[in-house]
């Protein structure tokens, strides 16, 4: 187990070392820079930011520094929003993002397992139906829509709930809908499938010609074997969310990290691109890696080596 | 005359799928007395499985149950609700099956597994519940006991997980074990090993067991009646000796004559029995086995033949044994 765990994290720093590296380099590959869009700036200013934040120097020796400085946890200064460290602006907005996934997740796993579990025990009568339905409608439409649906009718038409911003806890309401909604119909959805699947195993039939009620067949002999999808989906999705969502944040005035996310890569805010990128890529590696060791207290047969 | 352990009359079932009706037993009729020995065979499809199941309400979704009775140790089976059959299952009449690797709940050890129907079905502590587990599985041949009950599944082989599918279906001492192909995924060695302890276990124990199967081998040496089946009907029915000295259906002597041979001076081609199984959709008037019978005549192809009773333990349904009874005068049940 620990020589799994050490394993783990060196490839997981690995993967991060590549994935900065191939960011660095594509990022530098696209024509333009940071300060070149600013008609305003005159050519010299431009030289001497570029001068400033070592710009001007060869692409090689600018990743040697920004490798070393990153390795003594320097991400370095952003260069749009000025005077501002990119770790300080990560460290101010990923909270903000992060609490908010972090409840949406929560939602979506405790309304989306026992939905799937309804559905599958029901399936083909009315409630497996309605769910499948619901669900559909829950995947199939974008959050910008069911944002600006919900800003629409709860926001502004009946003016029950803030619109902007995460100043109170009813303000949480819509964002945390908005960005729930996906997951959850996606859980429901991958709950069901797996547990139907489960329920037509061999061992299934031997727990029911054991004598054993319903109830306890599915809650002691299927969810433990049907919810292993669930929590390959969880991982990574909570990663993602985790760092922000565009969208949802720019709709509901979040200062959230998606935006940083987003905005610093059309203002060619190359340190601002490096550090999100690297945020992201370390967040998803841990949640594998956490997911990896939950099938393992999950499933026995599964050997971590 | 003792009591029968479980009589069955005249069993009607069907699958009722979105296709159409699928007639998967069309009058089977057995019984069976305490601490008997009966095999079951015949292909897939024949009803052999569902016969089994039915007499512990596990029929699968579609299908159901439209006629006849089925009595086993006082209960009247087929007016029992799902709230009877969990009483009975597991603790009066137990079942082995086909697959012992994925007839186990992977994520639980075996302890759990065995010692959770004794729990259900009895009023044991936890303690208790362990000590008969770790009973169950020396009383089945697997050594250290103690440690194999705190594994699971996939640490065990095949051989020894069908020895712990047979601790569960013995924990509560059933009247009946259905073992349903209980071999057939096992190495031959394993399989003879299993049978043996089957054996051994009905000795010590003397429950009833119903052994379905397509294997004639393991029919022969395990039981002492057998029911041959085919689309849902018995077609012959008789002890062991019967069956295998006399048979008197065209499909028993097709599925006998379809054994290899050890002591054959030359090299043989095994005997296939042509054609394909009868669609149970659409079974056909008479004989189901006509279309593929050598000796098919014509009555065989508009009416079901009825039974011809051979001996007082033999019967069979065939045309052929109904005209030569006949011709001898004999007398028949119909």
């Amino acid at each position: 187990m620990l020589k799994y765990a050490v394993k783990r994290v060196a490839m997981g720093l690995l993967s991060i070392f590549i994935v900065a590296t191939l960011t660095f380099f594509l990022m530098n590959m696209v024509p333009g820079g940071p300060f070149v869009a600013e008609k305003s700036i005159s050519q010299e200013a431009q030289a001497a930011l570029a001068a400033k934040y070592g710009l001007d120097k060869p692409i090689m020796q600018r990743y040697a520094t920004y490798m070393t400085d990153f390795l003594k946890g320097d991400m370095g200064v952003s260069l749009r929003q000025r005077g501002r460290t990119v770790s300080g602006i990560i460290f101010s907005k990923f909270p903000v993002s992060a609490r908010l996934a972090g409840i949406a997740v929560l939602i979506a796993l405790l309304l989306g397992i026992p939905l799937g579990c309804l559905s599958a025990y029901n399936r083909g009568k009315l409630a497996d139906n309605t769910i499948i339905v619901f669900t559909t409608c829950g995947i199939a439409i974008p959050s910008f829509i069911s944002s600006v649906l919900l800003l629409y009718f709860f926001g502004s038409k009946l003016n029950i709930l803030p619109t902007v911003g995460l100043n109170s806890l009813a303000s949480y309401i819509m964002p945390v809908t908005a960005l729930a909604i996906y997951p959850t119909a996606y859980i429901t959805r991958l709950m069901r499938s797996s547990l139907l699947d489960v329920m037509g195993q061999d061992y299934i039939r031997t727990a029911k010609a054991k004598g054993l009620a319903n109830f306890k067949i599915i809650f002691k002999h299927a969810l433990r074997n049907a919810v292993l999808p669930v929590i390959t989906y969880v991982g990574p999705m909570l990663a993602g969310l985790m760092t922000g969502s565009f969208v949802v944040e720019k709709i509901f005035t979040i200062p959230g990290l998606g935006r940083e996310f987003v905005s610093s890569i059309v203002n060619r805010d190359y340190t601002m691109v490096m550090g999100t990128t690297i945020i992201l890529a370390t967040l998803i590696i841990t949640a594998n890696v956490i997911v990896d060791i939950l099938y393992k207290v999950i499933d026995p047969r599964i050997n971590l080596k | 005359m003792k009591e029968k352990l479980l009589e069955i009359k005249d069993e009607r079932l069907s699958f009722f799928t979105p296709a159409g009706e699928v007639k998967a037993l069309n009058g089977v009729s057995f019984s069976l007395e305490e601490g008997e020995v009966l095999g079951i065979v015949g292909e897939s499809g024949s009803g052999k499985s569902v016969t089994a199941y039915s007499i512990m309400g596990l029929t699968a979704f579609p299908g159901k149950l439209i006629g006849g009775t089925i009595r086993f140790n006082g209960h009247q089976v087929d007016q029992m609700t799902e709230k009877d059959f969990r009483k009975m299952r597991g603790n009066e009449v137990s079942i082995i099956f086909q697959d012992p690797m994925t007839s186990l709940n992977p994520v639980y050890t075996i302890g759990n597994q065995i010692e959770e129907v004794i729990k259900l079905h009895t009023n044991k502590t936890a303690a208790e519940a362990h000590d008969r587990a770790r009973e169950l599985l020396e009383l089945v041949g697997i050594n250290e006991p103690e440690k194999r009950l705190r594994q699971y599944p996939h640490e065990l082989s095949g051989g020894m997980r069908q020895r712990v599918m047979i601790a569960i279906a013995l924990a509560c001492e059933p009247k009946l074990l259905i073992a349903d192909e209980p071999t057939t995924a096992l190495d031959v060695t394993i399989q003879a090993q299993i049978l043996e302890l089957m054996q051994e276990l009905r000795e010590k124990l003397g429950m009833s067991i119903i052994m379905i199967t397509h294997d004639l081998g393991v029919v022969a040496s395990m039981c002492e009646r057998i029911a041959v089946m085919y689309a849902g009907h018995i077609v012959e029915y008789g002890t062991t000796d019967e069956i295998f000295y006399h048979p008197s259906h065209e499909y028993t002597k097709g599925l006998i004559k379809s054994i290899p041979q050890l002591n054959a001076q030359e090299i043989e081609r095994l005997v296939p029995i042509e054609g394909q199984p009868v669609d149970l959709m659409n079974p056909p008037a008479g004989c189901p086995f006509a279309p593929r019978c050598d000796s098919c005549m014509k009555i065989c192809l508009s009416k079901m033949p009825p039974e011809t009773v051979l001996s007082d333990t033999h019967y069979t349904r065939c045309w052929l044994r109904q005209k030569e009874a006949m011709e001898k005068g004999a007398g028949t049940d119909e």
